[in-house]
């Protein structure tokens, strides 16, 4: 994780280089100071902030959020929003938690224990479904973003709450003579000492990097976020643009649902709740406009890290959560802020 | 002024334009215009489409504020910081795009913002009282209590005028109210704008059409190209200095390319029938049918509302048709997407550039690389240098001035933002290109170069169609004119007619 947040980094100060006015500097890449400042000031208030063991964790809380705000990030680009990402979030960790405790056929008489991988491909299919649903309201029946996935975050919150009566399913570890252990791998297990939640971020960062930078899918995306109607003229397939963004981040809900359930060993109807506006804050810390169109994978991470990072360190240094709350509230209201003068300024200059 | 017999002795002026120059985003809109309006007396502005009329309404009424210039008012120079503020100096305007609330009811619209209130709220009886004498002066039976999105657009139109005179203003500024109006309405609102100069009420008027205008006006004020070209009172005037002065005589836009033949037809559409997408229950193209030929280039010409952008949308594919066909080369096309009819060789550059035409957000290569992007997708990725190239060439292709192409879109001139929407559509190398007014809102020397542009690519065998409201372009490159009315062909003629016939035929200088 270090070595990619370096990279990241990195390339963040490249542009920044170029731009001569330091106010104009700071503006352009304020995600990246204010996560600087982050580190910086937490690191004098507590000596254990700055180490790799602590970063390692911060960043594995991180992937969570940083899961999520990856798709919202497509959905806003695409000039919508997805609210419904933490009730998918929810559904398919209980989804999975349910697979894990085996299906019961009742006419064969026999319990069906699938292996992890199945559990994995069959829960990313559920928030496929989902953010397909969510897509097609949107593309095809004119619904707007708001409402079809606020409908959809209450449908998926109570489908989660039905399954389980409200409860929890804690024992996700599988049985080794069932051949289905392995659960608890993404959520604890590490790779040359990288957590593998944060392994799966970076990956996910890294590919829709690309998809958005270099494929022509992502050029429709911008275009379509950025003016649908000259998008659709220039022969942009609009419709399917959005039905994608929205099924791409209901898979990016479950990949975080499977993390999440993993890293607490236990899967409950109530997860992730309130988790799609950290998603959004992310996505407007790091600089992209709600109106679609602007937006990068790597603003996006860094808003994710400075919204994980400081409320961990807040943690840390022994503020109350409530405090958090106040703070990460603060930072959000400062980043639209911000956004409003960069893009009005913007908008002035034309 | 002269006291000729036909015209009433000028009164005293009101409301004076001293040097108003107005630039949108480096454009010019206005360059210095200087005229009186008198009390009492209806001054008329006469212009082509992007000439600097509504821009001058605009500054007149406070909705904008002018670049350089003053205006004065009884003598005095004011600024309007607001429309508001040239409300309660009693300037009042009607716009030329509905400003009305659709989901209120007409008294609601015709008192939003300055309800009339009484000691237990809004007094609604009131106000309805007011609403049913103005609808009673403009002879129009509609309920007040009607929501304003149940009136056909004609009706509209009656309650906007009824808006502006609730307000008793000194001076009133009429921009096109007549364009939804029946020859009935015309009449009925001319006999009311004869009783508001009666009553010592200052009109000005802007209308397409010219000699219903001449009924009514006093003065003209001719623009073109935001210069005021003329200015003289109505004894002194008639159509054809009217004419004269709005087209200008050394307008060289080019002539149509010779020295090919024609090839094959290529767009042939066949009894077209479009609805009204706004859902008014009639045909905005009515049966039409229509062929053009490689290497030819078809001018469509018509007023507002006549069914040419409609038609465009059609072939392109943006709109649906109840009837009739749509052929490229031979093959119908009606049922594919527009990204299909792109690849198949059909491009349309659309009218309003800001709304359909470009990304705001992207750069400019963006743009231009906007309708190719397959041309240039390797696999799973686009090429970064095919995708240069492309750019370079289309830069080069309709010369855009830009510092490179890596600048936001919006920091071009007009004109060169309309030369990347037309590169842009070029760039997917069509057979048929299609161009809704092409050269709205830009400057005569772009104009001049889009027009070439044009004339190239027909010159090397693409067929090419534009529309227009300005009769000066479709006697420039268009080995063809088509007029449009109300849906459908009023008339054709080949390059060498007059632009007094064309208007006829598209109804504009025809009394009502």
């Amino acid at each position: 994780m270090t070595q990619t947040s370096a990279n990241r980094m990195s390339s963040q100060v490249s542009p920044v280089k170029g731009t001569r006015n330091p106010i104009k500097l700071l503006l352009k890449g304020r995600a990246f100071f204010a996560l600087i400042a982050i580190v910086v000031v937490f690191s004098f208030l507590s000596p254990n902030y700055l180490t790799v063991s602590n970063l390692l964790i911060m960043s594995s809380h991180v992937a969570i959020y940083g899961i999520l705000a990856i798709g919202m990030l497509l959905v806003i680009l695409s000039g919508g929003i997805d609210l419904s990402v933490g009730s998918i979030l929810a559904l398919c960790g209980v989804v999975a938690g349910a697979l894990m405790q085996g299906v019961e056929l009742k006419p064969l008489g026999v319990i069906l224990f699938p292996p992890v991988w199945a559990v994995v491909v069959l829960t990313c299919a559920l928030g496929a479904a989902l953010g397909a649903l969510n897509g097609i309201l949107i593309a095809w029946f004119k619904v707007p973003a708001f409402v079809t996935t606020l409908g959809v975050m209450y449908m998926a919150r109570g489908i989660a709450l039905l399954m389980t009566n409200g409860l929890t399913y804690n024992n996700l570890a599988g049985r080794p003579e069932l051949g289905n252990t392995g659960f608890d791998w993404l959520g604890f297990n590490r790779l040359f000492g990288v957590p593998i939640s944060v392994l799966a971020l970076a990956a996910l960062a890294v590919l829709t990097g690309l998809m958005l930078s270099r494929s022509s899918f992502g050029r429709w995306l911008y275009a379509a976020g950025g003016n649908e109607n000259a998008a659709d003229l220039s022969g942009v397939p609009v419709k399917r643009v959005k039905i994608t963004v929205y099924t791409l981040s209901g898979i990016l809900s479950a990949i975080a649902g499977l993390v999440l359930s993993s890293q607490l060993t236990s899967a409950g109807p109530t997860a992730g709740t309130t988790y799609e506006l950290t998603a959004i804050a992310a996505v407007v810390i790091g600089g992209a406009a709600l109106t679609g169109g602007r937006g990068t994978v790597r603003g996006t991470m860094l808003g994710a890290f400075v919204i994980g990072f400081l409320s961990d360190g807040l943690v840390i240094i022994g503020v109350s959560s409530y405090w958090q709350t106040v703070f990460t509230g603060a930072v959000i209201v400062l980043a639209v802020l911000m956004n409003t003068i960069q893009y009005g300024a913007r908008g002035i200059r034309q | 002024m002269s006291g000729a017999a036909t015209s009433r002795p000028a009164g005293e002026v009101v409301l004076a334009a001293r040097n108003i120059a107005k630039s949108y985003n480096g454009v010019k809109a206005l360059k210095g215009v200087n005229f009186d309006i008198h009390r009492g007396q209806v001054t008329t502005l006469f212009g082509e489409n992007g000439a600097g009329k509504s821009t001058l309404m605009k500054i007149l009424s406070g909705v904008v504020q002018p670049t350089s210039g003053e205006i004065v008012l009884d003598g005095r120079p004011i600024v309007f910081s607001s429309s508001t503020d040239a409300r309660n100096h009693g300037i009042s305007i009607i716009h030329q795009e509905l400003s009305l609330a659709p989901n209120l009811s007409v008294r609601d619209n015709i008192f939003m913002g300055r309800e009339i209130t009484g000691p237990t709220g809004v007094d609604y009886a009131e106000e309805e009282r007011q609403v049913r004498r103005l609808l009673a002066e403009l002879e129009e039976d509609i309920d007040p209590l009607t929501p304003v999105e149940e009136l056909r657009l004609g009706q509209q139109q009656i309650v906007e005028i009824a808006r502006a005179l609730s307000v008793d203003s000194r001076i009133l500024i009429m921009d096109e109210p007549t364009s939804a109006l029946s020859a009935t309405e015309v009449e009925v609102l001319f006999s009311v704008i004869r009783d508001l100069t009666a009553k010592g009420v200052s009109i000005v008027y802007i209308s397409h059409h010219l000699e219903e205008a001449l009924q009514i006006t006093d003065h003209a004020v001719v623009l073109r190209d935001g210069n005021m070209t003329a200015y003289a009172p109505r004894a002194d005037i008639d159509l054809e200095w009217i004419v004269r002065n709005m087209v200008g005589e050394n307008y060289d836009l080019g002539s149509p390319p010779a020295g090919h033949d024609f090839g094959p037809v290529m767009l042939s559409v066949r009894d077209l029938t479009v609805p009204d997408p706004a859902g008014g229950g009639y045909n905005v193209v009515d049966r039409m049918s229509l062929d053009v030929r490689a290497g030819e280039i078809v001018c469509i010409y018509g007023l507002m509302g006549a069914g040419r952008t409609e038609l465009l949308e059609t072939v392109a594919g943006k709109l649906s048709a109840t009837s009739g066909e749509i052929v490229l080369e031979g093959m119908e096309i009606s049922h594919l997407p527009i990204g299909e009819r792109i690849a198949r060789g059909l491009a349309l550059v659309p009218e309003d550039r800001q709304r359909y035409g470009l990304v705001q957000t992207m750069s400019v290569g963006q743009n231009l690389s906007l309708a190719s992007i397959m041309e240039f997708t390797r696999g799973v990725f686009t090429s970064i240098k095919l995708e240069r190239a492309l750019i370079q060439k289309s830069i080069r292709d309709v010369t855009v001035k830009t510092d490179g192409p890596d600048v936001p879109i919006g920091s071009l001139s007009g004109g060169n933002q309309q030369k990347v929407v037309i590169g842009k559509m070029l760039a997917t190398d069509p057979k048929v290109i299609l161009l809704d007014e092409p050269s709205r809102g830009i400057d005569i020397g772009a104009k001049a170069e889009v027009f070439r542009i044009l004339a190239h690519h027909a010159a090397a065998g693409q067929a090419v169609v534009f529309t227009t409201s300005e009769v000066n372009e479709c006697l420039s490159i268009a080995h063809r004119i088509i007029i449009m009315r109300r849906g459908r062909i009023s008339a054709e003629f080949t390059s060498d007619i007059t632009k007094e016939k064309i208007m006829a035929a598209s109804g504009e200088a025809v009394a009502a």
